[in-house]
Parts: C-alpha cells; sequence; structure tokens
C-alpha cells in the first residue's frame, strides 16, 4: 500500500492505495465521490470522465497514484458556488439531455472539455468529441442539444423536434 | 408552455438535479458496515461436464472468507421461469432446471461455477483464479436448425432434445393459410434474421445481499426494473424465504431496457450467502461478465410469406421461426417470440388469414429474453420487410400498398387473438408525410447523387401491443404472474401526498410524471407530491416496469387510489361545510359546495382527517391513505409511421442516416419532453440494431464480441437529429388516462425503415438486391452492392 495525496474538487486529499488501485476505484470507494460512474473496463464507455490538471481523462484507465499532487475536478465539483447548477447541467436538464443518468456524470466532463477547447462547437464537432462517451437512453438527440444551448447557440424551442 | 403543471405540461425533470450532480443513488453506490465481495469463477468453454473442482488453494488466498461451489446449492432451488407456453400438440414446453451455481455442467461462456467470498473485490478475483476446475469439453450446438438435427449434442441431457416447444399459431388457422397460399395471385417470400442483440445499460448489474440476524430478515440491493417479483421469485422457488422475511430494494438503476426484468443467479448467490457468512456480500458486473450473463435479445431466423390477390390486397400471411433461448430459460423468455410476437403480426394491415410458427431451441449461448420491443421488433421487421419487397416486386408504392391495406375500422379484431381499440394509421402516414418531407425526397435524391452518394427512402408503420396486464388474458397464454399494478396515496395532515408505486423508474422519469396525474385530479402544484419506488418495504405489490406499461397500468393504479383519496376527502369536506357529499365538487385544490360560495381548501381538509377534533367519526375513519390495484382489460396498441432516409457510400458501403422522422400515435400524453426523450431513445437503439449491433458467436460457442471493443453501440456521430411527432393520438379507450405507452416504439418501429431505405438507394443504383441482414455494416452493404 502507498500514500495517494490530490486535490479534488478543491479539497486536499489522500489515502492509502494499492499500486494497480484505478483512479475511479480511489474516487468512489475511498473518497465515496460516487458520482463518477464505472461503466466498462476497456476505456470505451465514458461514464468515469472526470478532469485531471484540467484535461479531460476517463478515470478507469488511470491508477490513482498516477494522479499525486494533481488537480482533480469530478461531477461533485461541477455545480455553481451557490449549489445550483452550473451552465452545463442546467442546460442538460433544461433540454431533457439524461434519462437514467448513469452516462450523465461523463456527458458533463466530456461537455465541459469539450466547451473549453471549442466554445461554440458545430453540432458535427460535438458528436464527433462525445464519440467516447456512450449513452444508452437519449439517442444523444438531447444531449447535443444541450450542449448547443450551453454554449449559448439556438436551439429550437419546441419539444418534438 | 405551463411550467410545473398538470397532464400535457413538459415539466423539468425533478430527478435530474440530483443525477447532474453526483448525487443519484444506484446499487454500486450503496456500501454496507463489514461489506465483503463476491467474485465468479464463470465457464471458459460453451459445453462441458465438470470432472473436478479443487478450492483449496483459493480458500487459503488472502482475505478469503469463503469458497462456494454448486454443492453448496445442492437441494436449493434453481432459477424459475415465468411464462409456460404450450405447444401445437397441447404439451407444455421442456422446462430445463437453471441452478444458481452449475451443478455438473456448464452449458454457455459465462455460466457460474463457483463463487469466493474475500474481504476486497480484488482478493476475491485473484481467489477465483486460483480455484483449479477440470472440465471435459463436450462439443456445443449454437446454429439453431443445426441444434434440432437428429444426434444433435443436447444441452440439457434430460430433456428429448433441444427443441423447447413448436408453437402453432393459430394453430386451427393453418390449413385455411396454406389453401390461401394456393389461390393467391401474388406471393412474396422473404429470409431473415433479426440478429442477437445485447441490451447494455449503461449501469452493469449490481447484487449486495444483507442478512439481519436479529429478524432473521433478508435484504437484496439488485439493480432490477421489478423489485417485487426478484422477491417472489426468489423467496418463493430459490431460496425459500417467506416475503414478509425478504426485502427487495431497487434505488436508482441505471438503464435496463428489459435486461434488468429476469431474476439472476448473481442474486441469489449474494442473498443466500450473506445469510451463510452474516456479512453483507457484494457483487458488481463488469462489463465483460454483462456480456456473458446479461441476459440478451431478439435472436430468431425466419421465413416470412404475403399472399396477395389480384388487387394487392393481403390474403394471408404464414411465418416459420427459430428463436434461440440459450442454454437455460430466462424469467420470461418463452412469451417473447410468442404471445409477444405471434399476436402482432397483423400490424397495422387487413391481414384475414395469418399463422406463425416459432421453435424455441436451446443453444449453449447466453440465455436470451425481452430487450426493448421484445418480440414486437421482430415482427414488425418481418413484416414491414415483406411488404417492402412485396411492393418492389408488384411495382407499385410501398407507401400506397400499406395504405391500401390499413385497418380504418375500430375496434379491430385480428386473426391472431387481440382486439385494437383505437388508432388512426391514415393520419399518422400523412403526418410522417409532412415531417419527413417526403415531397422534398427528389430533390434531396439529386444533391446526393452529385455528391456521388447513393440516396434510400424507407418508409414503415409498427404496431405494438403494451401495457401488459390483463391477468386474465396474459394468464390464459401461460404467464405464471399477475400483470396489475398497485399504488398507495398517501396524504399527510398538511396536504402534501407520497404516492407509493409498483412501477420502477430507470430512466422513465416517475417521479416527474406520475406527480402531474395526481396533481391534475386534485388541482395543486405537483411539487407537493412524491413518488416513492424500488423497495418493497415502502411499496405495496408490484409488477415493476417493462413493455411500455408503467402509465398505462402504474399510471391507472394511482388514478384509482387518488380518486379514492378525492372521494373520502369530499366526505370529510362535506362535514367540515354542512352540506350533502352529493353537492361538493373539488377544483383547483378547494371543494365548494355547488350553487353556494363555500369552501374548504385541501389543506383544511387534510388536516381535519388527522386531527378529527370535528369529524364524522360515526361514518369514516380518521386518516387519508388510499390503495389500489388496478388491472386492465385489454393491452394498449400504440401506433406509428417512421421514414428513414439514408446515403450509401458507393465505394465503401459505408450508410449514413441522412434523416430520420417518426410519427407515433401515444394516445394521450402526460408529459411530451419525457415522451420525446423516449422515442429519441428507442430510435437510437433501432438505427444500432439496424446499422451496428450483434452478438457474435464462433462455432464452439465462444463469444466473440464480448466488450465495446468488438460490440459496435450506437455513438453520438451515427445518428442524426430525429424528427417527431406524437400529435395524432386517439386515446385508448381502456384505461383511465387513455394513454397507450411509449418507451418501446422507437426500437421496434426504426430497424425496417432503416433496411428499407438502403435496399431502396441499391435499387435506384440498378443493384438486384433485395434484402441484406443486419446490422447493415459497410462489408455487408458493399458485398450486397458487388455480387
Amino acid at each position: 500500500m502507498a500514500q495517494v495525496s490530490m486535490t479534488v474538487n478543491g479539497m486536499r486529499v489522500s489515502g492509502e492505495v494499492e499500486g494497480r488501485t484505478l483512479l475511479s476505484t480511489f474516487l468512489r470507494d475511498t473518497l465515496e465521490l460516487t458520482g463518477t460512474h464505472v461503466g466498462c473496463d476497456t476505456g470505451q464507455c465514458g461514464a468515469c470522465t472526470i478532469h485531471v490538471d484540467g484535461v479531460s481523462v476517463k478515470s478507469c484507465n488511470m491508477f490513482a497514484l498516477e494522479a499525486e499532487g494533481a488537480e482533480v475536478t469530478t461531477i461533485e465539483g461541477m455545480a455553481n458556488a451557490d449549489g445550483s447548477l452550473g451552465t452545463i447541467q442546467q442546460a442538460f436538464q433544461d433540454h431533457h439531455g439524461l434519462q437514467c443518468g448513469f452516462c450523465t456524470p461523463g456527458m458533463v466532463m466530456a461537455a465541459a472539455a469539450l466547451l473549453k477547447e471549442n466554445p461554440k462547437p458545430s453540432e458535427a464537432e460535438i458528436r464527433t468529441y462525445l464519440s467516447g462517451n456512450l449513452c444508452r437512453c437519449t439517442g444523444y438527440h438531447n444531449i447535443v442539444k444541450a450542449i448547443l444551448a450551453a454554449s449559448g447557440q439556438d436551439v429550437a424551442k419546441e419539444f418534438a423536434a | 408552455m405551463p411550467a410545473d403543471g398538470g397532464i400535457g405540461a413538459p415539466n423539468k425533470r425533478r430527478e435530474d438535479v440530483r443525477f447532474l450532480t453526483g448525487k443519484g443513488r444506484y446499487t454500486d453506490d450503496i456500501n454496507m458496515r463489514g461489506q465483503v465481495y463476491a467474485a465468479f469463477l464463470r465457464s471458459n468453454v460453451a459445453h462441458g461436464r465438470i470432472t473436478s473442482i479443487d478450492t483449496s488453494a483459493a480458500a487459503d488466498m488472502p482475505g478469503v472468507i469463503r469458497v462456494f461451489t454448486g454443492a453448496d446449492f445442492e437441494g436449493i432451488g434453481g432459477l424459475p421461469c415465468g411464462w409456460q407456453v404450450t405447444d401445437r400438440f397441447g404439451e407444455v414446453m421442456q422446462e430445463p432446471a437453471h441452478p444458481v451455481l452449475a451443478q455438473g455442467k456448464v452449458r454457455h461462456v459465462g455460466d457460474p461455477i463457483a463463487a469466493v467470498v474475500a474481504a476486497t473485490a480484488e482478493q476475491a478475483r485473484d481467489a477465483v483464479e486460483a480455484i483449479e476446475v477440470e472440465i471435459e469439453e463436450l462439443p456445443a450446438v449454437v446454429d439453431m436448425k443445426a441444434a434440432l438435427e437428429e444426434g444433435a449434442p443436447k444441452v440439457h441431457d434430460d430433456l428429448t432434445s433441444n427443441l423447447c416447444y413448436d408453437w402453432g399459431f393459430v394453430e386451427e388457422n393453418r390449413e385455411a393459410v396454406n389453401k390461401a397460399f394456393e389461390e393467391a395471385a401474388h406471393v412474396t417470400t422473404l429470409e431473415l434474421r433479426n440478429q442477437r442483440l445485447v441490451a447494455n445499460p449503461m449501469e452493469p448489474r449490481v447484487a449486495i445481499g444483507d442478512y439481519a440476524a436479529h429478524n432473521d430478515e433478508s435484504t437484496l440491493y439488485t439493480t432490477s426494473q421489478n423489485p417485487h417479483v426478484i422477491r417472489l421469485l426468489m423467496g418463493a422457488f430459490v431460496l425459500g424465504i417467506p416475503e414478509h422475511k425478504l426485502r427487495v430494494v431497487a434505488p436508482d438503476v441505471g438503464g435496463g431496457f428489459g435486461s434488468k426484468i429476469f431474476h439472476y443467479a448473481e442474486e441469489a448467490f449474494c442473498t443466500f450467502a450473506a445469510k451463510q457468512i452474516k456479512r453483507p456480500v457484494k457483487w458488481t458486473s463488469s462489463r465483460s461478465e454483462a456480456f456473458m450473463t446479461d441476459a440478451h435479445g431478439r435472436d430468431h431466423v425466419t421465413k416470412i410469406e404475403l399472399a396477395l390477390d389480384g388487387d394487392n390486397n393481403f390474403a394471408a400471411l404464414r411465418t416459420e421461426t427459430y428463436a434461440n433461448m440459450g442454454a437455460y430459460l430466462s424469467t420470461f423468455a418463452p412469451s417473447v417470440p410468442t404471445w409477444l410476437h405471434g399476436t402482432l403480426m397483423a400490424g397495422n394491415y387487413r391481414t384475414p388469414l395469418i399463422y406463425v410458427n416459432v421453435k424455441a431451441v436451446f443453444t449453449n449461448t447466453v440465455p436470451v429474453d425481452a430487450y426493448r420491443g421484445a418480440g414486437r421488433p421482430e415482427a414488425t421487421f418481418q413484416l414491414e420487410r415483406v411488404i417492402d419487397k412485396a411492393a418492389r416486386e408488384l411495382g407499385v408504392d410501398p407507401i400506397a400498398l400499406r395504405r391500401q391495406n390499413f385497418i380504418t375500422e375500430f375496434p379491430y379484431a385480428t386473426p391472431v387473438a387481440v382486439e385494437y381499440d383505437t388508432g388512426d394509421y391514415v393520419a399518422t402516414m400523412d403526418k410522417l408525410e409532412e415531417i419527413a418531407d417526403l415531397a422534398g425526397f427528389e430533390k434531396r435524391l439529386e444533391e446526393s447523387k452529385a455528391r456521388g452518394k447513393l440516396r434510400g427512402l424507407g418508409v414503415n408503420c409498427y404496431i405494438e401491443a403494451c401495457g401488459i396486464a390483463p391477468s386474465h388474458l396474459v394468464g390464459q397464454l401461460g404467464a405464471r404472474a399477475g400483470l396489475y399494478e398497485s399504488a398507495t396515496v398517501r396524504v399527510n395532515a398538511t396536504g402534501g401526498l407520497v404516492v407509493m408505486t409498483g412501477s420502477h423508474s430507470h430512466g422513465q422519469g416517475h417521479e416527474t410524471a406520475f406527480p402531474q396525474v395526481v396533481a391534475e385530479m386534485i388541482g395543486i402544484d405537483p411539487n407537493m407530491i412524491e413518488i416513492v419506488h424500488g423497495d418493497t418495504a415502502n411499496t405495496p405489490m408490484g409488477m415493476g416496469t417493462y413493455g411500455s406499461r408503467s402509465l398505462a397500468v402504474g399510471g391507472s393504479a394511482i388514478v384509482r387510489a387518488t380518486e379514492k383519496i378525492i372521494n373520502k376527502a369530499k366526505k370529510i369536506a362535506a362535514h367540515l361545510m354542512e352540506a350533502s357529499e352529493g353537492d361538493i365538487e373539488l377544483k383547483d385544490g378547494q371543494f365548494t359546495v355547488a350553487g353556494t360560495d363555500k369552501s374548504v381548501a385541501w389543506g383544511d381538509v387534510t388536516l381535519a382527517a388527522y386531527v378529527p377534533h370535528n369529524y364524522p367519526l360515526e361514518d369514516i375513519e380518521p386518516g387519508l391513505e388510499e390503495t389500489a390495484f388496478y388491472d386492465p382489460n385489454n393491452f394498449t396498441y400504440p401506433a406509428g409511421a417512421y421514414a428513414c432516409e439514408v446515403e450509401v457510400d458507393p465505394d465503401t458501403g459505408k450508410v449514413t442516416i441522412e434523416r430520420f422522422a417518426a410519427a407515433d400515435d401515444f394516445g394521450n400524453i402526460v408529459n411530451p419532453m419525457i415522451v420525446s426523450g423516449q422515442v429519441h431513445g428507442g430510435l437510437g437503439q433501432g438505427i444500432g440494431q439496424a446499422l451496428l449491433e450483434q452478438a457474435v458467436y464462433d462455432e464452439n460457442g465462444q463469444l466473440l464480441t464480448g466488450s465495446y471493443m468488438d460490440y459496435a453501440m450506437p455513438r453520438a456521430d451515427d445518428v442524426p437529429f430525429f424528427a417527431i411527432d406524437h400529435s395524432c393520438a386517439t386515446p385508448c379507450t381502456h384505461n383511465p388516462l387513455g394513454v397507450k405507452g411509449c418507451g418501446e416504439a422507437g426500437a421496434i418501429g426504426s430497424p425496417p425503415s432503416v433496411v428499407n431505405a438502403v435496399v431502396d438507394a441499391l435499387q435506384r443504383a440498378g443493384k438486384p438486391v433485395t434484402h441484406i441482414d443486419m446490422p447493415l455494416s459497410p462489408a455487408r452493404v458493399w458485398e450486397a452492392m458487388n455480387q
């Protein structure tokens, strides 16, 4: 076992881990930040997407020890300071961009990384960027719509679109 | 646009706030004090005899608490099947045992042989590696027709063959149908496969067993669509625990799509092991395990024939289907190719004579059961493909041929045992033509041509039977359970309500939609109403969520319970206002006396119910809580028309969905935003089936598609924005809400339109292609184009 320390959502944290402990496991089991989900074991589904030092990563593809000293942001750190939903989170609710909610934390983290890189992405750019995040509920329709809206772009108001 | 309104309002989902902030509570988020972990040794061969198991090395591994094998489950019940089909000769189906841990034989890759319980999940997995098992490998049967040949290896030694049942429907029509084919002016024949799929909810299955010695109560936390059904099946048939000593909790569940209806071995194992070792036992499926243990879907091989008269009227329909059951009968597996499939073969059309034959077959593969649509996508695909092929053979417009044969008068009794109550297939087709802009197709075709792409248009209709109940009917059809739904409405003294429902939400938004129904009836803010579900300790007996039944059956139970509440509240109001009960009216949360200005508020009445200082105690009890069980007298029949436009790259065979439109009739709608989302999701899955997904076994029964590296899930860049409409509503006539159900429509209706569109594109390019089996991968399309 080894000691690992990092900053998660602005809080200094540390814990004992094995060399093989995944960052996703450390977040979920040691820190009890269960908003980060694990949906596969091959790095394909993206439910475990978080930010490490400002970069979007799949936390199941990283050992906890590799995050020593890093600044980590998870879905639990995405709301506004007053606890209200952040812009992307609010857009997901407004446009029904989630159903079962399991892929949602990864989607929101991926969307945040996209909008940081590309503040006004096109529909095609959003779809391409999200190809590492699987959703089985929404057919992606309202996720893409939510991200367009979160980037301040016009989205048709009707529901049946 | 009303905000937080009643029926018809697109209220934003209240559950979203917790999901968007990481506060959802899924089963794997639950950790119990003293919890230990289970891991399973699974068969790596498709068929074999276990000759020895040595667990001694595993038992000595660090952290290991106990190793379990099949021997620990001798004398304990197997996983039961909830549906018994009677074959065309009047015999009941062959029903093999389905042990929790293998008893002597393994029958598919992934079949559990042994399990380790250890202090950590890693230690449990490490110890599984140390179990020494010897398996004498036996020849496997994978192909269904080969499995039925004389001398084929038997999946179950104690059965007479690999045939589960040979079902004919309607058997009495067999000869009349054959005669109609002899007299037909034209017969179109199509052989096709509805490929094996894996449901793949994004949350893998999880089970936590817990045992409380102080009251001898077992609790199972599980990723289930129907916790009460699991309690009944596991308690009564597997572990012998009475229902009052067994609690099943299904908290937030990350999607199901059918695969979380069924009772699985891991649920029984964790509950059993927790009692044995007196510690909570947790198992979390990896995705690889999910691929080889979650029930798969579809896997039908069909020959369908359509007979037409000289005026292109449908005269008769005949099908022969082989349906894969896999190695064991999953909970509802026998019902899928029979009663959820044969009864829908009339589709939206007047076909006077229909005969459906289904041979259900055991193979050395993962069990197959209901997956979004369950039987209805298979029926729709065959029917809508054969109609398209017939139109092309006859040189008539595929839409015109459909319109000519539409059912136009309701109620309509089909020749396959069901009666459609309402529908307007002409109106939905008109609406489809409008929203899909079919008039603009020719122009888009030219644009595609200019880009060097082959464009095609595919259209189809669908019908489904939803709201699975009528218990009296499903009982005749072989169901071993009733299929009603229940609700308890508890009104608190201060006027807020808690609605406890047997329906289960795993993405469908019940916490938002159900309060809209109650709020509409009472005339209060939906935010005064809380939905409780997913815990057998808190909710009355329920049958759960599948088959697009939650609102039609569960919502109707809530209506019935709320009606009882209102009736009692009116009695209290009458007393408070010294008026006659018959004169009391309830509107906007105010009770009034007709023809007077007297009124009392909802909250005054609820308070009186619990603070009965001035109360008609001699006439009615204090308190305000009511339970209702609702069992409808028919299925509901959502229907629609879908259109897909594709572009095919002539150099690579790659298919791109350019446009997709869906016009659905779901009857009345409670929350249009949620309904649209359900359709989008179904379309995503249906397009996934049409273009990408397939579970593949090799001839030895090895699953070649065991992860997301090999099984192609639809991604954001595989689908377009969808144009959908559900304004052509003909309300259901036999439930109080007039709703029909919307959860499966997209997955049922979309595969044929995609395939029809690709065939159309290739035929327009002069290719003599009449059918390509799904998934329409670039390789398959290219091969079909270049035959």
